[in-house]
């Protein structure tokens, strides 16, 4: 047989010389090779509605993946339940799609197995903040090395259109005749409270940014959290319409670039992001703004509250969308601070006689001559 | 300058009782660590509320050591105490209904004062108004004497002072057994290392028991019991949860495989994640999750990922990780679930000991999910189960459900030590290349080609090229594992796996029945933690010659090949079991066998001469059943 090393105990520990990366440990491409996104592509049909989302987003991803320089068989995309998570069948990687909300936890365990993995979770807004929540906020918390991909269309799309936790209040669906009663979670701002290190958010059809942001998400060692919003043509169509459209998205969005100011719009029509004494954060018309008080934006910044205060300019009608990464800061990540635990108890190979020395204990006594 | 008389005896129980802030359960530990050392054998049964510190004297409050001990090889914990030792009224009160006329007790006088009698509603002191006459009652002043005993300490409050009480129960019980003091003397050092002062003030108190039993006139007589004949071998005495760790670490060991545990704390099973935890040293990886689905998510995920995934809890807690259990089940991959049981159902009765899981197990998820399932007969045997529960994990490549329960995992015993080098060769091979051939010739990888022996699913790790698959809940299509809903593909990998976990029976030794007269024609069969007091039942009956059979299942899905031929042979059967019959109605639908089904739920083990009783009962012929003899 072939002793596969299963990368435990390990040395990798970030402390010393250059931090690492999201793929630290994960083998790169040999001298020469080069990966494309027909290798990521599985024999699988795609089974998802014409129109959907989804696709926009699978071909980003198998598009940037060859971008990361490691070997396919290294990466493991694990997702839960629901259209989102058929993602794994449609990517040539190693894969599970797991069971409703538990994604996190089942890639904690990988990730804590072995660093020489890179590992995705592929969720949607229903498996990641209704069942999964408490597996999604822990892993946030725990900053295991996670790369986490929440698909929002804002409705339950497999189970054929219920509302779900980021639903709009007041929305009609199947089960909500007279309009949703539930206020909806933020996303970004669940993540930034779970002590979530990078969150960021963007959007299904701009290739572009998605792939930046999955790049940023990529760098990051520890979780990443990164929001997409994504359309479903059936139960929830043109949901971020305006979004996509050029001229409204041009005074919606405010892209979120570090060091640079945060605003949206062109010319006399450009609104900036100000910061109020209390922290608070608004929008208001260039001109009116106190150029001292204008929000630069700083994804590093120690404390998240900066980062929240953004997350908190959303509104249902979607008139102020801050896009991009929130938040972007260093935290040892809990599955290399595991790693690093059990290689500094270890002291060498363990042989028999250490086992045989464990059972023994402390206490023996010899039992001699015959029964 | 010992006088006094030595007695020999064959066997002791002796039962310490106080408060549950007493210290009762270490200082049984203690004694019980001595008398492992000087090759007694021995059973231990610790008995303690769920709340850490239950309302001072009070009934509920009182927490309990059993400890039996003998010149003989020991099954249970011992019906009825010989000797009690009670802390406090509460600890007479809770006790008094177990001790057999003529025991000996020994009250802490000091404690039974009005406030302490009527918390228990004694009208009367109990040690003075005669209520207590068929007993032998030593009332020493244990409080107070360990007080003035330490009135050299100074610095020490008289709080700490009193603390010190039970190691003066322990110094003076020592005394009385014969038991060596130096094993507990190195044990309060390590235990009290950074505390000079309170080390020596229980040190001098554990010698001052001593020296009161030698000096005081209230005992005449101190006791020996002399070893045990035990195998040839090195000996250390052992609790049921540190065997099953232990025994999941040579597992780990002989397999190749990274041992990864994925937990979240409950009663009676948190002591494996507290033994693992300690572990790191032998690249033993412990996640304490943020729920019981957690803990067995991250098994799951480090399984796949090609680390021995494994997750342990209690009843409440294997009911939440149903869901992952079946996704185990449908992804065809290692996985160890151990359950030490507790009474039930919902949070029931978290620190005493049940069997009533045997059904969950086997049983509680949706669909047809088949699991392997064992149970451990002692304390000592969950070391065994650990590796047969590993080596079916990994060979057959599935969940195995590990049914212990609160009396193993607690209660201890000595055990034999293994030498890890003769321990089960588990080594693994995953898979490393293709398996099979495309319709064209092309070499490629089918993660659900079995087997033909085993019908195991290759098992293909991350990081190997050439073989990235995936796998899900969805049904897969026999042999490729792409997602299929042909109901002919359902029905036939539902049989797969159904027949994978039956064909585990032919790598399983067959039940083996112990009749030395050979004449049953009653079998007891027992399952799990019954065994001990299940064997001295049977011992019990056979020394009043009934001639009884005896079998014990630790196999408990799938059963050994051999349980139906077992079972028809008798005239009859009787399973005891601590639910209400659960494996009873298995042999009954497996093997069309009737079965006497014997059953008590009350959070504690059988005693022997319970189960004899059965037994002589059963194995009297009915009225019916003589006159159908004298007809014939």
């Amino acid at each position: 047989m072939s002793i596969t090393d299963l990368g435990l105990p390990t040395n990798g520990s970030p402390v010393t010389g250059q931090p690492l990366s999201g793929v630290g440990h994960v083998p790169p491409l040999g001298e020469g090779e080069k990966l494309s996104k027909k290798d990521f592509t599985s024999d699988q049909e795609v089974r998802w509605c014409p129109g959907c989302g989804d696709y926009a987003i699978l071909a980003a991803v198998q598009g940037f993946l060859p971008e990361l320089g490691i070997k396919r068989e290294n990466m493991v995309f694990v997702s839960g339940i629901g259209c989102s998570s058929r993602f794994p069948y449609y990517l040539d990687t190693y894969g599970m799609h797991s069971i409703h909300g538990r994604a996190p936890a089942i890639a904690t365990g990988i990730a804590s197995a072995r660093d020489d993995l890179s590992v995705w979770v592929v969720t949607g807004d229903g498996d990641a903040l209704s069942i999964g929540g408490n597996h999604l906020i822990h892993a946030l918390r725990r900053n295991i090395n996670l790369k986490i991909l929440l698909f929002n269309n804002e409705i339950y799309g497999l189970t054929k259109g219920q509302y779900s936790p980021t639903s709009r209040t007041g929305q009609v669906t199947k089960s909500s005749p007279l309009g949703s009663l539930d206020t909806p979670f933020n996303p970004v701002s669940l993540a930034l409270g779970a002590e979530a290190t990078f969150v960021a958010r963007t959007l299904d059809s701009d290739r572009q940014h998605l792939s930046s942001v999955l790049r940023a998400a990529a760098e990051h060692r520890g979780s990443a959290f990164v929001e997409i919003y994504q359309n479903c043509p059936i139960f929830n169509d043109g949901a971020f319409d305006v979004l996509k459209d050029r001229t409204e998205a041009q005074a919606r969005i405010f892209y979120l670039n570090d060091g640079q100011e945060v605003v949206a719009g062109d010319g006399e029509d450009q609104r900036v992001v100000v910061r109020d004494d209390r922290g608070v954060m608004t929008v208001v018309p260039r001109s009116e703004a106190d150029p001292a008080r204008i929000v630069i934006h700083d994804e590093a910044a120690e404390s998240p509250a900066g980062a929240f205060a953004l997350s908190r300019l959303d509104s249902p009608e979607l008139s102020t969308v801050p896009m991009g990464v929130f938040r972007n800061v260093r935290r040892p990540s809990y599955d290399d601070m595991l790693r690093d635990q059990v290689a500094a108890a270890r002291t060498g190979e363990i042989t028999d006689a250490d086992i045989d020395a464990l059972l023994a204990g402390k206490d023996t006594w010899t039992v001699s001559g015959s029964a | 300058m010992s006088t006094k008389l030595v007695q020999k005896l064959d066997r002791v129980v002796i039962r310490f009782a106080g408060d549950s802030g007493d210290g009762m359960q270490l200082t049984g530990d203690r004694f019980t660590s001595q008398t492992a050392l000087l090759g007694n054998d021995l059973s231990t049964l610790p008995n303690f509320p769920a709340e850490i510190r239950a309302p001072q004297g009070t009934l509920p409050g009182v927490s309990s050591f059993q400890l039996h001990f003998a010149d003989h090889h020991v099954l249970t914990p011992g019906d009825r105490p010989d000797v009690l030792v009670a802390m406090n009224p509460a600890a007479l009160k809770a006790n008094l209904r177990d001790l057999p006329r003529g025991a000996t007790i020994i009250v802490n006088t000091d404690e039974f004062n009005k406030r302490n009698l009527a918390k228990v509603g004694y009208a009367a002191n109990p040690i003075e108004d005669g209520s207590l006459e068929s007993y032998h009652v030593h009332p020493v002043a244990l409080t107070s004497i360990t007080v003035d005993a330490l009135a050299e300490f100074t610095d020490l409050t008289r709080k700490e002072k009193e603390r010190a009480k039970n190691m003066f129960a322990l110094g003076l019980l020592s005394w009385l057994y014969t038991r060596p003091l130096e094993g507990t003397e190195s044990f309060l050092k390590a235990k009290f290392a950074g505390r000079p002062g309170i080390l020596d003030a229980n040190v001098a108190a554990l010698h001052a028991g001593f020296h009161y039993g030698e000096t005081t006139e209230d005992f005449s007589v101190s006791y020996e019991v002399a070893p045990a004949p035990m195998e040839m071998g090195n000996y250390r005495n052992i609790t049921g949860n540190v065997s099953l760790s232990l025994g999941l670490v040579a597992a780990a060991h002989r397999a190749k495989l990274p041992l990864f545990l994925g937990s979240y704390p409950i009663t009676p099973a948190s002591d494996i994640l507290h033994t693992l935890a300690g572990l790191k040293r032998y690249g033993v990886v412990t996640v304490q999750a943020e729920d019981e689905i957690a803990g067995v998510g991250a098994a799951l995920g480090a399984s796949f990922a090609g680390a021995l995934g494994v997750t342990s809890t209690s009843g409440p807690g294997l009911a939440l990780k149903a869901e992952t259990i079946g996704l185990a089940v449908s992804l065809e991959l290692p996985l160890v679930v151990i359950d030490i049981q507790r009474g039930g159902p919902s949070t029931g009765l978290p620190t005493k000991t049940e069997q009533a899981d045997l059904l969950q197990a086997l049983f509680g998820r949706n669909g047809e999910s088949p699991v392997a399932v064992l149970a451990p007969a002692t304390p000592a045997d969950c070391f065994d189960i650990a590796i047969e529960a590993v080596r079916i994990a990994t060979v057959y490549r599935t969940p195995v459900i590990v049914l212990s329960d609160g009396y193993l995992a607690n209660g201890s015993e000595p055990w034999r030590l293994p030498k890890t080098s003769e321990l089960p060769d588990l080594t693994v091979e995953f898979a490393t290349e293709p398996n099979d051939v495309t319709a064209d010739g092309e070499p490629v990888f089918h993660p659900f080609k079995r087997d033909p022996q085993t019908l195991a699913r290759p098992w293909a790790i991350p990081g190997t090229p050439g073989l990235e698959h995936r796998v899900g809940g969805i049904e897969k299509a026999d042999v490729t594992g792409n997602i299929s809903y042909d109901p002919d593909n359902h029905d036939k990998m539902t049989r797969l796996r159904q027949a994978k976990i039956d064909g585990i029976a032919d790598s399983i030794p067959l039940l083996e029945v112990d009749d030395p007269s050979g004449e049953a024609e009653v079998l007891v069969l027992g399952w799990g933690s019954t065994y001990g007091p299940t064997a001295a039942g049977v011992r019990l009956a056979r020394a009043i010659g009934t001639p009884v059979a005896h079998a014990h299942l630790r196999h408990l899905n799938p059963f050994p090949a051999n349980t139906g031929e077992v079972l028809r042979r008798y005239r009859r059967v009787i399973v005891p079991e601590m639910n209400l019959g659960q494996l009873a109605m298995l042999l009954r639908a497996q093997y069309l066998v009737d079965i006497q089904s014997h059953t008590a739920v009350r959070g504690l083990p059988f005693q022997a001469s319970e189960i004899a009783d059965v037994i002589a009962k059963a194995a009297r012929p009915s009225v019916a059943e003589s006159m159908k003899e004298m007809a014939k």
